[in-house]
């Protein structure tokens, strides 16, 4: 197949491209008026003329479910698909803390600029500024959107939307729902939603499974899917598609992600043309309950909101096994607050992962396996009391106690490290195109706004501006411009792609080994956490570069997937997710390999300074990596976009 | 520890059920009963036999993803707990478990555990949303809301939308979950324009699909994982009766 890629060299922008086609398409002009002026510049579609253009959104979280009902709002044609029986089960549903947006009611010295400047200096300098400065500019938008949803936003006494502090930050920006904010923005989104489908402008397709892009033409033209109860492999064709389906950080087997979260969508897209950008920028959370057994099917995040009133803490002495009460107040190493005074432990996700880390290689770990550290509210509670604790974190603390058995209240927290998030994804410009024109991609299923890590509470905000205004608005551009035929279902590329999933399904059925699914997973999970984890080291990037093809091999010849493909199947749903979880692991081991400077959440042990921190290397390592499929993951090419920084200055970044 | 348990087994919508009895031995304390479930389709999978189908995602008790009958009860009967966040700590060694789907005429089950829940989300396209289409919003605190009633709609606006309230519904009624959705919106300034044309057409929806009336027997709030509060269906029924007297008009 052949993909049409004329360079598109635009005179306007001020970045330097090391492949033309990585262009950013970044407007000119200064930061703050780029987002305006492009949307002027953008043409539309009449509005008369909408209805006659169908757009395929795959995925309902925050970034789908906000896309999709915008686009019906708007009186487009609009397909939507997610793989949970409804449309509100997105794993956006399980986001806690809060969403950031530059209201500045707080009067604290907040504005646009300063959470431009905090999410590219939290994100380490690898994040595109035109892009990040928009998504800070629409914050503002999406909070007063979400309140005129419903969205039941914490309040104050005078009625007032209350906010608090998050990682990384020296102001209070972050709005939340108690601890259920990820819940209560995407039931408004799924509201919206509902109202398009009620008004079929929508039509919701749930329990059905994308598992191809068709290209046609070099353009994204529809996608191939399994209907996930009758097992039927069905086509759709449209004049666009946008995927919003999420991150991978279930790669590792265990992470804090839904059990369903998965690559397939975004690497079927890379399969066929689209650049995968920054595949080894992952987030691990500081604040997650350790693993407890072999049985262990997934890990509990605890809001890092908890951060705000609750302080870690190790014994000083290594192998101090005594109940956490008896460590007398000298022999407890604080060691955030000593390390990063101004942050203390509000330090940023990286930070605070790998200082846990270091404390736990050094011995100083406690519960079963040393694999922890406390997280105490003993003062805070002292100084507020019981009820102030209970009403800010409850429901937390209700869920620590139902997880592990035990009583924060009383004793403190044990938290230990988990992957919780993936920077990396799809290649987009600013547009959210990715390198195959018509296919748009929103959330984190792009590699787009967070740099090398991503500040707490900011995934939300993506998600949403994606969804509600940048999609909604480039999306009308691409089509007001045109350029391509109308395909219909018996397009040759429509039947090829659609075989090769009836292939490949078959195929998982028919090998008929000995191994299960998960066996699998749990395999390459601790692979990637072993060696492509929270260190990661040129010796051990390699040694899993030998490692993960076997295990391909073996996946191939000897998985064993039960059952029919013309019924509900969890087994194979979960087969062809596995099959693809393996060959991106190849791919963020190779871009972990490659990139040896320690940044953000990929640090290099031989990139530290000598007191251990990350060690950015700018003059090498100053852009994003886009990676082109070529058949294979050892044989993918890397594109490299160059980042430029115009507004903020490269700067060593220090949370001290 | 060692358990067995008795598992509705059923292939498709089509064909009927039965329950199976299986033994899983070393099951920890620390399990949740999703991962016992786990533990032991591995064993049939490693026997040749079909892994139990049951639906599951967020595995934190928030998605509304999981929900099977646990010796009777919706959820298993602890309190607050959804299936996925019920540990294992809460049976003893040698416990026999019956499993079992959601049961209700407007639920259908589609293989083994897994049943079809999309009457719920009927309901909420019939009207629980505010047509505030994107773009058209004033700024978020042009309207300040009492602290009591936002507190009040979060409240109702927590339901998971896991269908154990009309598991545990001698009637299989849907009232709690419509409930929540009616007081959610109702409570806030946001959602008064469409208040009692929301109420009519969501009830009127829950009828369409089959789920039964509701005779205040309160079994639905004590299987809530969110703990939605029956109040909330007295609200529900204040809101009807006033809207059903204007037949839905806002102007009184
Ligand atoms: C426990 C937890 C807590 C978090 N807390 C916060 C927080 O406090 N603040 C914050 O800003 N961020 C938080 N995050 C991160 C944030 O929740 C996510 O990054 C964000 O919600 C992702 O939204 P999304 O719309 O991109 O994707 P998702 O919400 O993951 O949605 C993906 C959608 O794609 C669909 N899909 C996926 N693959 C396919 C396929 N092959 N075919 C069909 N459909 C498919 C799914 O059905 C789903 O509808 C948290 C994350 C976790 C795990
Ligand atoms: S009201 Fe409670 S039991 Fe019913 S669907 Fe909502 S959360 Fe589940
Ligand atoms: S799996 Fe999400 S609530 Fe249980």
């Amino acid at each position: 197949m052949t993909i049409e890629t004329k360079p598109q060299v635009d005179s306007r922008s001020s970045v330097t491209y090391t492949d033309a086609r990585l262009n950013a398409n970044i407007p000119a002009g200064p930061i703050e008026q780029k987002w305006s002026k492009h949307k002027f510049e953008m043409k539309l579609v009449n509005p008369a003329n909408r209805r006659k253009y169908t757009i395929i959104v795959v995925g309902t979280g925050l970034a789908g479910g906000a896309a999709a009902a915008t686009l019906g709002e708007m009186g487009y044609n609009v397909q939507a698909f997610c793989y949970q029986d409804s449309a509100r089960r997105a794993h956006s549903i399980a986001a806690q803390g809060g969403i950031n947006a530059a209201k500045n009611y707080r009067n604290d010295g907040d504005s646009v600029y300063r959470l431009f400047y905090d999410t590219i200096k939290g994100g380490d300098f690898r994040a595109r500024e035109a892009n990040v400065y928009r998504l800070a500019e629409l914050s503002v938008n999406i909070i007063d959107q979400c309140v005129a949803q419903g969205v039941p936003f914490a309040r104050e006494y005078s009625g007032y939307l209350d906010n608090r502090s998050f990682g990384g930050a020296q102001v209070a920006r972050t709005f939340y729902a108690r601890g259920q904010t990820g819940q209560q923005l995407l039931i408004g989104a799924y509201q919206s939603l509902s109202r398009q489908v009620a008004a079929g402008t929508v039509k919701l397709n749930e329990r059905t499974e994308m598992l191809d892009v068709i290209v046609i033409d070099g353009r994204a033209r529809g996608i191939i899917t399994r209907d996930m109860v009758t097992g039927k492999i069905e086509s759709h064709v449209a004049d666009a598609v946008i995927l919003a389906t999420g991150g991978y950080s279930n790669v590792f087997y265990l992470s804090t992600n839904a059990k369903g979260c998965n690559v397939t969508a975004a690497w079927r897209a890379h399969k066929r043309g689209a650049f995968f950008a920054n595949p080894c920028y992952t987030q691990i959370h500081p604040t997650c309950i350790p693993v407890s057994g072999d049985h262990q099917s997934k890990l509990t995040l605890m809001s890092e909101s908890l951060r705000n009133d609750g302080r870690v803490w190790v014994p000083k002495q290594a192998g101090d096994n005594r109940a956490p009460e008896q460590i007398p107040e000298d022999e407890r190493d604080y060691y955030l607050e000593r390390r990063y005074p101004s942050y203390g432990n509000l330090a940023p996700r990286d930070i605070s992962s790998r200082a846990a880390k270091q404390v736990c290689d050094e011995g100083r770990g406690v519960g079963p396996g040393g694999l922890g550290v406390y997280l105490d509210f003993s003062d805070a509670i002292k100084r507020l009391g019981e009820n102030a604790i209970r009403a800010r974190y409850g429901n937390l603390f209700d869920m620590y106690e139902r997880i592990t058995g035990e009583n924060p209240y009383k004793s403190p927290m044990r938290i230990y490290p988990a992957v919780h998030y993936t920077m990396g994804g799809l290649w987009v410009d600013y547009n959210l195109m990715s390198t195959i024109p018509g296919l748009f991609v929103g959330g984190e299923a792009n590699f787009s706004d967070h740099g090398a890590n991503r500040l707490g509470a900011s995934a939300l905000m993506q998600g949403l501006a994606d969804g509600y205004f940048v999609l909604p608005s480039t999306i009308g551009n691409y089509l007001a411009t045109g350029g391509y035929d109308k395909v219909d279902q018996s397009h040759p590329a429509v039947q090829e792609a659609l075989n090769e999933v009836t292939q490949r399904t078959q195929k998982l059925l028919d090998i008929n080994g000995t191994r299960s699914v998960d066996s699998f997973h749990r395999e390459l999970g601790n692979i990637m956490w072993e060696y492509c984890g929270m260190s990661r080291t040129k010796e051990g990037l390699t040694h899993a570069l030998k490692l993960i093809p076997e295990l391909r091999e073996q996946f191939w010849n000897d998985v064993r997937v039960l059952g029919s493909g013309n019924e509900l199947n969890q087994e194979l749903e979960k087969a062809g997710r596995v099959a693809d979880f393996i060959e991106l692991g190849e791919l963020m081991c190779r871009d972990a390999l490659e990139r040896a400077e320690s940044c953000g959440g990929h640090f290099r042990e031989e990139s530290q300074t000598p007191d251990g921190e990350a060690l950015r290397n700018d003059d090498e390592y100053c852009y994003v990596s886009a990676w082109e499929h070529m058949g294979d993951p050892s044989q993918a090419v890397l594109h490299k976009e160059n980042l430029e920084f115009e507004n903020v200055k490269l700067a060593t970044r220090s949370y001290k | 520890m060692k358990i067995t348990v008795n598992v509705w087994r059923q292939k498709n919508a089509k064909t009927k059920g039965t329950i199976v009895k299986y033994n899983v031995d070393h099951v920890s304390p620390d399990m949740s009963f999703l991962e016992m479930l786990d533990v032991l389709n591995q064993q049939l999978i490693a026997r040749g036999e079909e892994a139990i189908a049951f639906d599951h995602d967020c595995r934190e008790g928030i998605c509304g993803s999981c929900g099977v009958v646990i010796n009777g009860y919706a959820h298993g009967g602890q309190q607050a707990t959804t299936t996925c966040q019920l540990h294992m700590r809460s049976f003893k060694d040698g416990d026999e478990i019956t499993v079992e789907p959601w049961r209700a005429k407007a639920f259908p089950v589609i293989k083994d555990l897994v049943v079809d829940r999309g009457a719920f989300d009927r309901i909420i396209r019939a009207g629980g949303f505010i047509s505030a289409g994107t773009g058209s919003a004033p700024d978020a605190n042009s309207t300040p809301v009492a602290k009591e009633s936002a507190d009040l709609a979060f409240d109702a606006a927590q339901c998971i939308g896991c269908g154990a309230c009309v598991a545990a519904c001698p009637n299989a009624s849907a009232m709690l979950f419509t409930a929540a959705k009616v007081s959610h919106l109702g409570l806030l300034p946001q959602g008064q324009p469409e208040r009692k044309t929301r109420v009519l057409n969501m009830v009127a929806q829950m009828d369409t699909e089959g789920f039964g009336g509701c005779t205040n027997i309160g079994e639905c709030s004590a299987a809530c994982p969110k703990e939605i509060g029956l109040h909330f269906i007295g609200r529900l029924n204040r809101d009807l009766l006033g809207a059903s007297l204007t037949g839905g008009s806002s102007v009184d």
